[in-house]
C-alpha cells in the first residue's frame, strides 16, 4: 500500500486515503478534432515499467487532486506536484533523471 | 511409543494439569502444552491423513511448518478448520479431532489411493479428466469435488470478535529469538520507537532450546534479561503470540495477535491485526529444517532432527525409546547428544557426509554413540508407525547393509533461512553454494518511497547459523536500522557466545544419491499435498521446466504450509532433473501471509452494523415507525413501500400508485444529490456539463438536464434550478451525488482550473419531501404562508417562502406526472415538516410512498430512469432526448464522442414503449428475438426491456425498451422468451403510458 505525500496540504497518507484518477497530462480534444486525436485522448494510455505520471486525489483529505512522478517498477515515488499545470515541473524532472538518467516518457525527459 | 519423561521439559506447567479431547478420546495434558506435544505425550503419533494417498501422518515438525498435523479445532460457532497442532496452545477443555479420513482416522478407505499411487503422477487430473467431454460435468467433477478439500467449512456463524490496531513504529522487529531481541534491544537503545513481534508465545527461539551460552552465562538467563530490559523501555512495545504476517509496499506491515486461541474463556476480541507503518523493519525470522528425501520419510516417527529436540526439551517428550538420527551438517548431534543425555537410546548416527561430522561429532562418539560417516536411509520399515530403518551408502542406490530396529528417526537436510517476509515486497536472494542455503542479498533489499532498502534480515534469517555471527549480525541490523529512522545507536561490542567448531553440511537432495524408481516413488517432498521426488523429475521430464509451471503441474508447496518444508528440496530435485544450478532454476514467489490468518482477523470489526455505514434522511425515523420495507440505494436506506397491516409489499406498492393518483402521495426525497454551483464562471461550466444549456435559464425557473461523461454516455439525470445571476443548484440521482460532485471537481481542478467556479455538496443539508397528487395545492394552502398557485408558482418554477411556519424552497417540479410540489427544508425540520404534512394531509387522503411507487408513476409517465434505461453504453439520443441536447453550443462533455460513427448508425436499439397483448408483465431483463441465429447458435435478439412494471392506474403490465428502429415500427409486436419456455408478446408504442399532453402536472 502505497505512501503519497499531497502537495495542496501537505499531509503524507496512506493509499486508502487517495483515489487513483489515470495518466496525467492528457491534452482534451473536443468538437471538431480528428478521429485519431480523439481516440488518442479518450484510449490510448503509456503502460511503462519505470517513470510514469499519474493523477491522484486526496478524496479523503483536503480534496484536492494532484500529480505523482512515480516508478510503476519499484514504486518509488519521485514527487508529485499540484494539478494545474500541463507538464510536470523541472525540479521533478531533475529529481527522476538524477535516479533514472535517460527517462523519456511521452514528450517529456 | 511416544511418552512424557520424568523430566517433563521447560515449557511444561506440571502444576496445571489439563484435559482435553482428541476425536471423542479424553486426554491429559499440561499448561504450556501445545496439541501436538500433549498428544505425543499421550503415544498418539498418527495424527491426520495426507490429502491424495490418504497415507497416516503424524507430526514431522514443532512449529508454523508443521504440514501434517492439522486438526479441527472446537465445535459449533467456534469451530475452526486445518489448525495446526503445533501452534495450537493446549487449553482446559481442548476439543480437537482430526481431518481428511473416513471412516476413522485408524482405518481409512482412502487409503486405497496410495495402492493405485502409480497410477495418480504428478498432472494425472490433467490427463485423466479430459476425455470424453461429457464426463465433466456429471462424472469427473462431483469425485473430484467430494475428495478435494482437507477440512470442513463452519457451518455456523463464528461466535468470537476480532480487532483492527494501527501502529507506527521506527523500527518494526519480527521473530523474538536471539537476534531479533538483540535487534530490537539496539534500536531501542538508540531512542528509535521499536515495535518487535514473536509469533510463539516463549522468547529465545531456538537458543534457549539448544544450550548456548550467550556473554558467558545459559541463554535462558540473557534471553530474560534482555526481555526484561526492552520491557522497560517507553519507546519499546513488545508482544507474543504476535507474528509477522506480511510485508508490503513503503513500509506496510501486518502482523498477527492471537489473544484468546490459548485461553478461550478470556474476554474480548480473538485476534487482532496490527496494521503497522514502519520506517525500518528487520526479520528475523530464523530458518526452517529441511527433511531429508528417502523412502518412507513420512511415517509418523519420521520427523525433524530440531523437532525431536524442541519436544524433548521443551515438552518432556520422547517420540521414542530408539531414535536413529540420519542428518548431512552437525547440527542433528545436538539432537543424538540430548536424547543421549535424557537417558534414550541413539543406534545410530548416520551421517551423509563421508567426511562426517566436527566437534558435536566427537562429542556424540565420546558419549558412546555409535556414528556412521557416508551412510543413508533406504528405506524406512512401518506403516503407522516406524518399525525400523535399512541403512545404505548415501553413495550407492541403496543396497541394505543392515536393518536398525528404532521407534523414530530425526532427519535433518541443513537449515533454511526464513526468508519470506524479505520476499514479499520485492527483496532478492542468493543462492549461498557453502552453507546449501538461500540467503537474502542485502544488495537487493526490498525498495521504499524513497527508492531505499526498507527491510533487513538478521541473524539465521540472513544465513548466520553460528550464535557469535548471529548475535554480531543483530547488532548491527538493529543499529543500522535505528540509524536509518534518525536515531543514535550506541557502540561496544555484541557478546559472544561458545559456538562448536562445525564441519561444512553437504547438500543431500536424494537419499541414498542413487536411488531407484522404487525408492523415489516414496520419498515425500510435500507431505501434506503427497509429491514425491519421482513427480517432480516427471514434471521436468514432460516440460514443465520453470519452477513457478513444475510447481502448479505437481502441487508442490501449494498446501496450507505453502511450501515451508518442502521447496527448497522441490526445486533441488526440479535443479538436478534439468542439470542446471539451483539458483538458475530459482524459487517461486514467496507471498503473504506468512501461515494462515483466521478470515475474522482480516474483517476485523467490519461486521453487522458496522460492516458499512448506513446513510439515513433525516425521516428516517418515521419510516421505521411505520415498518416500511426498505432497499439498499447507495449508502442509503430508502422505504421500498409501506406495507398496512395484512398488506402484501405488491398490494402497497399498487395502493401507493392508485392513491397518489387521486389524492395525494408523499416522498421522502432526501437523498436526491443537490449541489451548489457558483461563480461568474459557474454558467459557463454547466454548459459544459450539460448536454443542454444552462446559462440562459432565467432566475427562479427550473429545467431538466442530461450529464454524459466524455464517451458520450449518459451518466446522470436532475433538474437544475437557477438561484441568483451567480447561482445554480443542480439536483442529480440519488447515487450520483457523490460521483458528480467529485466529477465536477475533477473538471474545475484540472482541466479549466481558471474558471472562477465554487462547487458544495449540500446533499445532506437539506430534507427534501415530494407532495405529490391532484389534492396536493390543497394541502399546501391548508398550511399557508406562501402562495403555491400556478399564477404564482407555474410549473417548472420554484420559490422560497414558509408553509406552516418552516422556511421552505419549492420547487414545481414533477417526476410522476402529477401535480407536485418537491420542498425543501433544513435537515434539522425535516422529520417535524413531514410529520406536519401527514398529520394535516389526512382529511385528502395522504398517504407515504415508497421507491417502487416512485418507479411506477415513472414508468407510467415515460420518464427515463439512471441504471434502468442507462448502462454504459447508452447515449441520450438512444433515449429519445434529442430535445435536452443544445444544438446551439459548440462544446459540452461528450458531444465529440457521439459524432462517431458508431454513436450515429441509424441501427443503435431505441427507446420504445411495450404494452403486452395479454396484459402481463414482461419479466425484468427479457431479450426480444430476431428471426434466425447469431454464430454461436444462439436466436438473434433485436432489443431488450429496460423497465417493466406492473401499473395499477392502467390495470397491465408496461414496459420500455431498446429496440431496433423501435420508434419507427409503432404496432410492431415483438417477443420476449421467458425462462420457463414460453414466450411474452407485446407491441410497440409510445412510451408515455398516461396522459400523454403532460396536462395533470402543469395545473
Amino acid at each position: 500500500m502505497l505512501t503519497l505525500t499531497c502537495p495542496c496540504c501537505g499531509v503524507s497518507g496512506e493509499e486508502t486515503e487517495f483515489h487513483a484518477g489515470g495518466e496525467a497530462h492528457l491534452k482534451r480534444y473536443g468538437p471538431g478534432s480528428s478521429d485519431n486525436d480523439f481516440e488518442g485522448y479518450l484510449f490510448m494510455r503509456e503502460n511503462p515499467k519505470g517513470v510514469h505520471f499519474e493523477r491522484w486525489r486526496h478524496v479523503y483529505g483536503c480534496g484536492k487532486w494532484f500529480l505523482a512522478a512515480r516508478c510503476t517498477a519499484t514504486l518509488e515515488v519521485f514527487g508529485t506536484y499540484p494539478a494545474q499545470t500541463t507538464e510536470p515541473p523541472q525540479d521533478i524532472k531533475d529529481k527522476i533523471t538524477a535516479k533514472r538518467p535517460g527517462w523519456s516518457w511521452r514528450d517529456f525527459a | 511409543m511416544s511418552t512424557r519423561l520424568q523430566s517433563k521439559g521447560r515449557l511444561v506447567d506440571t502444576t496445571q494439569p489439563m484435559e482435553f479431547r482428541f476425536n471423542g478420546k479424553r486426554l491429559k495434558g499440561y499448561a504450556g502444552d501445545t496439541l501436538a506435544s500433549a498428544l505425543l505425550a499421550n503415544d498418539q503419533m498418527l495424527m491426520g491423513r495426507s490429502f491424495k494417498y490418504h497415507r497416516p501422518r503424524g507430526a514431522v515438525a514443532s512449529g508454523a511448518e508443521e504440514p501434517n498435523a492439522l486438526v479441527n479445532l472446537g465445535q459449533g460457532g467456534k469451530f475452526e478448520p486445518n489448525q495446526r497442532a503445533t501452534t495450537t496452545e493446549l487449553f482446559e477443555g481442548l476439543y480437537a479431532t482430526s481431518q481428511n479420513h473416513w471412516p476413522t482416522l485408524e482405518f481409512d478407505v482412502g487409503a486405497v489411493n496410495a495402492a493405485l499411487a502409480r497410477f495418480l503422477p504428478a498432472g494425472f487430473y490433467y490427463k485423466m479428466f479430459i476425455h470424453p467431454r461429457p464426463f465433466w460435468k456429471y462424472v469427473y467433477e462431483p469425485f473430484i469435488r467430494q475428495s478435494a478439500g482437507l477440512g470442513k467449512a463452519p457451518k455456523e456463524r463464528d461466535a468470537d470478535t476480532y480487532e483492527h490496531f494501527y501502529f507506527y513504529a521506527d523500527v518494526m522487529v519480527i521473530g523474538g529469538g536471539i537476534a531479533g531481541l538483540t535487534a530490537a534491544l539496539e534500536a531501542g537503545r538508540a531512542g528509535a520507537r521499536v515495535l518487535l513481534v514473536e509469533q510463539t508465545a516463549h522468547w529465545g527461539g531456538r537458543a534457549v532450546v539448544d544450550g548456548a551460552e550467550i556473554g558467558g552465562k545459559p541463554a535462558e538467563d540473557w534471553v530474560a534479561e534482555t526481555v526484561a530490559e526492552l520491557a522497560a523501555m517507553d519507546n519499546v512495545t513488545i508482544r507474543a503470540r504476535t507474528m509477522g504476517a506480511g510485508v508490503y509496499d513503503h513500509g506496510f506491515i501486518l502482523a498477527y495477535e492471537r489473544l484468546t486461541d490459548h485461553n478461550p474463556e478470556t474476554s474480548g476480541p480473538r485476534h487482532r491485526l496490527w496494521r503497522v507503518r514502519a520506517k525500518q523493519t528487520i526479520s528475523a525470522t530464523g530458518a526452517i529444517e529441511r527433511p531429508l528425501s528417502f523412502a518412507g520419510n513420512d511415517i509418523p516417527g519420521v520427523m525433524l532432527a530440531g523437532a525431536v529436540r524442541d519436544y524433548l526439551v521443551n515438552w518432556g517428550v520422547s517420540i521414542g525409546d530408539r531414535t536413529v538420527v540420519v542428518t548431512n551438517n552437525d547440527d542433528a548431534y545436538r539432537t543424538a547428544i540430548a536424547l543421549h543425555r535424557a537417558g534414550l537410546r541413539v543406534p545410530a548416527i548416520l551421517d551423509a557426509r563421508a567426511s562426517g561430522g566436527g566437534a558435536l561429532a566427537d562429542e556424540a562418539r565420546a558419549a558412546g554413540i555409535r556414528v556412521e560417516a557416508g551412510r543413508a536411509i533406504a528405506k524406512v520399515k512401518g506403516g503407522k508407525r516406524v518399525e525400523a530403518v535399512e541403512v545404505c551408502l548415501q553413495a550407492g542406490e541403496g543396497a541394505v547393509l543392515e536393518t536398525i530396529p528404532c521407534d523414530a528417526v530425526a532427519m535433518s537436510g541443513g537449515w533454511s533461512p526464513v526468508v519470506h517476509l524479505w520476499s514479499h515486497c520485492g527483496g532478492k536472494l542468493l543462492w549461498d553454494t557453502e552453507l546449501a542455503m538461500f540467503r537474502p542479498d542485502p544488495a537487493r533489499a526490498p525498495t521504499g518511497s524513497d527508492g531505499l532498502g526498507f527491510v533487513a534480515a538478521a541473524g539465521t534469517a540472513n544465513g548466520h547459523l553460528g550464535t557469535s555471527a548471529v548475535l554480531a549480525d543483530a547488532q548491527s541490523a538493529g543499529r543500522a536500522a535505528a540509524k536509518a529512522t534518525g536515531a543514535k545507536p550506541k557502540t561496544g561490542k555484541a557478546p559472544q557466545s561458545n559456538d562448536a567448531d562445525e564441519a561444512p553440511i553437504e547438500p543431500v537432495w536424494l537419499m541414498p544419491q542413487g536411488a531407484g524408481d522404487a525408492l523415489r516413488m516414496k520419498a515425500w517432498l510435500d507431505y501434506q499435498n503427497d509429491v514425491k521426488v519421482s513427480d517432480v523429475q516427471l514434471a521436468a521430464r514432460e516440460g514443465y521446466e520453470s519452477v513457478e509451471h513444475a510447481k502448479r503441474y505437481t502441487t508442490l508447496g501449494m498446501a496450507t504450509d505453502q511450501g515451508k518444508l518442502s521447496n527448497i528440496n522441490g526445486l533441488a530435485v526440479l535443479s538436478g532433473a534439468l542439470d542446471q544450478a539451483i539458483p538458475v532454476t530459482g524459487t517461486t514467489t514467496f507471498r503473504p501471509p506468512y501461515t494462515p490468518i483466521s478470515m475474522g482477523a482480516i474483517g476485523g470489526s467490519a461486521r453487522d452494523g458496522l460492516f458499512q455505514p448506513i446513510r439515513k434522511t433525516p425521516i428516517y425515523g418515521y419510516h421505521v415507525d411505520q415498518n416500511a420495507d426498505f432497499e439498499p440505494v447507495g449508502h442509503w436506506r430508502r422505504p421500498y413501500t409501506y406495507p398496512r397491516s395484512a398488506e402484501t409489499v405488491h398490494d402497497a406498492v399498487n395502493r401507493e400508485v392508485v392513491n397518489t393518483r387521486a389524492n395525494i402521495g408523499l416522498l421522502d426525497a432526501s437523498t436526491l444529490g443537490k449541489l451548489i454551483v457558483k461563480g461568474p464562471d459557474a454558467g459557463r461550466f454547466l454548459d459544459m456539463m450539460y448536454t443542454n444549456m444552462m446559462s440562459n435559464l432565467a432566475i427562479g425557473k427550473c429545467r431538466y438536464g442530461l450529464m454524459c461523461s466524455e464517451n458520450g454516455f449518459l451518466s446522470d439525470d436532475g433538474v437544475v434550478a437557477r438561484i441568483d445571476e451567480d447561482t445554480w443548484l443542480c439536483h442529480t440521482t440519488t447515487g450520483g451525488a457523490d460521483r458528480i460532485h467529485a466529477w465536477m471537481e475533477d473538471w474545475l481542478q484540472c482541466e479549466w482550473w481558471d474558471w472562477k467556479v465554487y462547487v458544495a455538496n449540500v446533499t445532506e443539508q437539506y430534507a427534501q419531501v415530494a407532495v405529490v397528487g391532484p389534492k396536493a395545492r390543497k394541502l399546501l394552502e391548508k398550511l399557508g404562508g406562501m402562495d403555491v398557485s400556478k399564477e404564482t408558482l407555474p410549473f417548472m418554477q420554484w420559490a422560497d417562502g414558509t408553509l406552516g411556519g418552516f422556511p421552505v424552497r419549492v420547487y414545481r417540479i414533477s417526476f410522476s406526472g402529477e401535480l407536485s410540489y418537491e420542498i425543501a427544508v433544513p435537515a434539522s425540520l425535516g422529520r417535524a415538516f413531514w410529520d406536519r404534512l401527514v398529520a394535516d394531509g389526512e382529511e385528502f387522503g395522504l398517504m407515504p410512498y415508497g421507491t417502487e411507487c416512485l418507479h411506477i408513476l415513472r414508468a407510467e409517465k415515460g420518464f427515463i430512469m439512471i441504471g434502468d434505461e442507462t448502462d454504459g453504453t447508452v447515449i441520450p439520443q438512444d433515449l429519445g432526448l434529442n430535445w435536452a441536447i443544445s444544438k446551439k453550443k459548440d462544446d459540452y462533455l461528450g458531444k465529440r464522442a457521439q459524432e462517431r460513427e458508431h454513436m450515429v448508425d441509424p441501427k443503435r436499439w431505441k427507446l420504445v414503449g411495450l404494452e403486452t397483448l395479454d396484459g402481463s408483465v414482461i419479466p425484468d431483463g427479457a431479450y426480444a428475438v430476431a428471426a434466425g441465429k447469431n454464430a454461436n447458435g444462439q436466436r438473434n435478439t433485436e432489443g431488450r426491456v429496460t423497465s417493466t412494471y406492473y401499473s395499477a392506474t392502467l390495470k397491465r403490465g408496461i414496459a420500455m425498451g431498446l429496440i431496433l428502429n423501435g420508434p419507427d415500427r409503432m404496432g410492431d409486436v415483438v417477443e420476449f422468451p421467458k425462462v420457463d419456455g414460453t414466450s411474452v408478446k407485446a407491441k410497440i408504442v409510445d412510451q408515455v403510458f398516461y396522459d400523454k399532453a403532460g396536462e395533470k402536472q402543469d395545473v
